[in-house]
């Protein structure tokens, strides 16, 4: 034994040994909601399920709220994730390219709706919703959400644009180019993937999101971390654990579908504050 | 200069003042076609305004910039018959080398086998032509700032406008670029002003050389010129090494120390006045007569030696022969004198640019 870790180095052990406490901390908690997602009979000792069943898949899909809350799920994050990126982009170029006195305060209070317990906030903005008729609506829900969302989709393009270089522009402009079209040639090509790695932040937050749609939506919209809610109280944990397999695959569809966006890189670049 | 219309470039009484009170006043400036023209000077003395102005970035104060007769004051940079590289950061990376050369073309809406022909003999004009296909990215510094230079190029522009092109470049590859710019300049005879606060630099490459100082023009002259006769103490310090000593002048003659030589200067007011002797100017010898120095130090420097000289309170700085030097030896003795001077009114010695070393 003792050869074997000299033979690795000190390195390559310090690195294993992150492997097992990323696996048992990230994937364990994963595969074990896998499992039970398709097990029929698994008793609290035995390592694996004693039967295993699609029985709880058949019975979550064969409701009629479940799918409906689906889709709703999916056009509310779809709709919240085009109305943040028509109000946030704009405003991130406006952050990145014109300094304007206390823009970095502008920038920052958008963490803050990220300080306060979310309940607070959102009792708060309920009672607004209530003078303006928004409570139970489509677009109260919207806008609970882009609370949320404003955040990621005015920081990261805010740095995505700022990593554009004034010079760059300045050439497109010198070879040919009026202002769109070096916007759109130029500016926005160069800053897409942090919009690209925003948009998708911004759409898996929506979909995530179950406070403020429980609070706003209610009894109308339910979406699906909501059905999940109550499913959960009802039903068996495997329920529950089907339900979460179906809210994490479209996470795992769209980080896989762009992985070439969300490099290290990006992200980082994404929480500085200059 | 004249102001006929066959200037190519023509920049009259240009003013442009930050809110800061910084910026250039009152720059006029002609240039031939085909002519390369460097603008020289310390940081900060306003060279990338001018540049900046004549290709559309800046709207100057006043005064007024033609390119071949036509004002271009109110064109935006896109319609302006200028290019321009900057001093880094020209290129695109999301598109390839290619790309980056025919976007220009693309809007001028050239044919797809006309764009071809040009990029790539764009590309073989900087010697990138097998980086056609690659980003931007893969390349070296040297190599983005030639891609620069042709996109620059094959856009035909009346003048090319040049910010510093090579400054983030090491020492031995800007030499380099610097010998490929003058010649591809003499190959397309395209008019060019190269920014510059390299003085090594600008006398390398220039046909003409304008001086800049705190906004304002100290000097417009060929490059020898520049060198042989500074018309003011900071053009004289700025460019080349150069000592600069205290002397009075009585209109007919100047006197600096023990020494009493002849006024080269007819303009010069009776009185204090400044010498400036360049190193390769001053002659030692070990008879007496001149300005009596001792020698401190003795730097052979390959062909030639440069001596440092105790003269009073100062510190002279002498070029001699490598043969001469080997006579010589700190402590000794020994007496200066000038082949050649420059001598300008007596100033104060703010306005004297500071010293700057001939090499990077
Ligand atoms: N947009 C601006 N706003 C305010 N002041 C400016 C602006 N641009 C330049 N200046 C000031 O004007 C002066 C001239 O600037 P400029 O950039 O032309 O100098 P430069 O000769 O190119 O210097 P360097 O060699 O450092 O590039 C400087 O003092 C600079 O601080
Ligand atoms: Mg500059």
């Amino acid at each position: 034994m003792k050869w074997y870790v000299q033979a690795l180095g000190k390195r390559k052990v310090v690195e294993f040994l992150l492997l097992i406490v990323f696996v048992v901390f990230f994937l364990g908690p994963l595969l074990n909601l896998l499992i039970l997602a398709v097990s029929g009979k698994w008793q609290y000792p035995a390592a694996l399920p004693q039967s295993w069943s699609l029985q709880w898949w058949q019975f979550v899909l064969s409701q009629d709220d479940v799918l409906q809350s689906i889709s709703l799920s999916f056009l509310i994050a779809t709709v919240v994730t085009v109305c943040s990126i028509i109000v946030c982009v704009p405003a991130a170029y406006a952050f990145a390219r014109i300094s304007f006195p206390l823009s970095k305060w502008f920038l920052f209070s958008f963490l803050l709706t990220h300080a306060f317990p979310k309940m607070g906030l959102y009792v708060s903005i309920a009672v607004l919703f209530y003078k303006f008729g928004l409570m139970n609506t489509f677009v109260g829900i919207v806008l609970i959400h882009m609370v949320n969302t404003l955040m990621y989709m005015t920081w990261i393009p805010a740095s995505a644009f700022r990593s554009v270089h004034q010079a760059q522009e300045e050439s497109a402009r010198d070879v040919g180019a009026g202002p769109l079209r070096v916007f759109w040639k130029i500016t926005f090509p160069m800053a897409f993937p942090g919009i690209m790695v925003a948009s998708i932040f911004t759409f898996l937050a929506s979909l995530d999101e179950a406070q403020g749609t429980l609070l706003v939506g209610i009894p109308d919209f339910k979406t699906m971390p909501i059905i999940m809610y109550s499913i959960i109280a009802d039903y068996p944990n495997t329920t529950g654990a089907v339900f979460s397999v179906i809210l994490t695959l479209p996470t795992v569809i769209l980080l896989v579908a762009a992985r070439k966006f969300v490099s290290a890189d990006v992200l980082s670049g994404g929480f500085q504050v200059k | 200069m004249n102001t006929t219309v066959e200037s190519q470039l023509s920049i009259r009484n240009l003013s442009k003042v930050f809110k800061t009170g910084d910026g250039v006043r009152n720059i006029s400036l002609d240039i031939a076609k085909g002519e390369m023209v460097t603008l020289l000077g310390p940081s900060g003395c306003g060279k990338t305004t001018v540049l900046r102005s004549i290709g559309g970035f800046l709207e100057p104060d006043h005064g007024d910039i033609l390119i071949r007769g036509n004002s271009v004051l109110n064109l935006p940079p896109e319609k302006r018959p200028t290019a321009m590289v900057f001093q880094s950061y020209n290129l695109w990376p999301h598109m390839t080398v290619y790309e980056n050369l025919a976007f220009g073309l693309k809007i001028r809406k050239y044919k797809k086998p006309d764009i071809e022909r040009e990029v790539t003999a764009a590309l073989e004009l900087v010697q990138l032509s097998s980086a056609a296909s690659k980003n931007p990215t893969q390349l070296s510094g040297g190599q983005q700032q030639r891609v620069a230079l042709a996109r620059a190029l094959l856009l035909k522009p009346d003048v090319l406008l040049l910010d510093e092109p090579f400054s983030a470049l090491d020492a031995k590859l800007r030499m380099e670029m610097r010998e490929e710019l003058r010649d591809i300049q003499t190959l397309t005879e395209m008019t060019m002003v190269f920014v510059t606060h390299d003085q090594e630099e600008a006398l390398s490459i220039s046909d003409r050389i304008v001086v800049m100082h705190g906004g304002q023009i100290e000097q417009l002259s060929t490059p020898q010129e520049i060198y042989d006769a500074p018309q003011s103490s900071f053009v004289a310090s700025f460019i080349g090494r150069i000592n600069v000593l205290k002397g009075v002048s009585d209109g007919q003659h100047i006197t600096v120390g023990e020494l009493r030589v002849p006024n080269p200067n007819v303009a010069l007011p009776i009185g204090d006045c400044i010498v400036a002797v360049r190193p390769e100017d001053i002659y030692l010898s070990t008879q007496a007569g001149g300005l009596e120095g001792q020698i401190r130090q003795v730097m052979v420097l390959g062909h030639y030696a440069e001596i440092s000289v105790n003269y009073k309170e100062e510190t002279l700085k002498v070029f001699v022969p490598r043969e001469q030097a080997a006579t010589l030896h700190p402590g000794q003795s020994i007496s200066l004198m000038f082949h050649k001077m420059n001598v300008f009114p007596a100033i104060s010695v703010s306005e004297v640019a500071p010293r700057q070393e001939a090499h990077a």
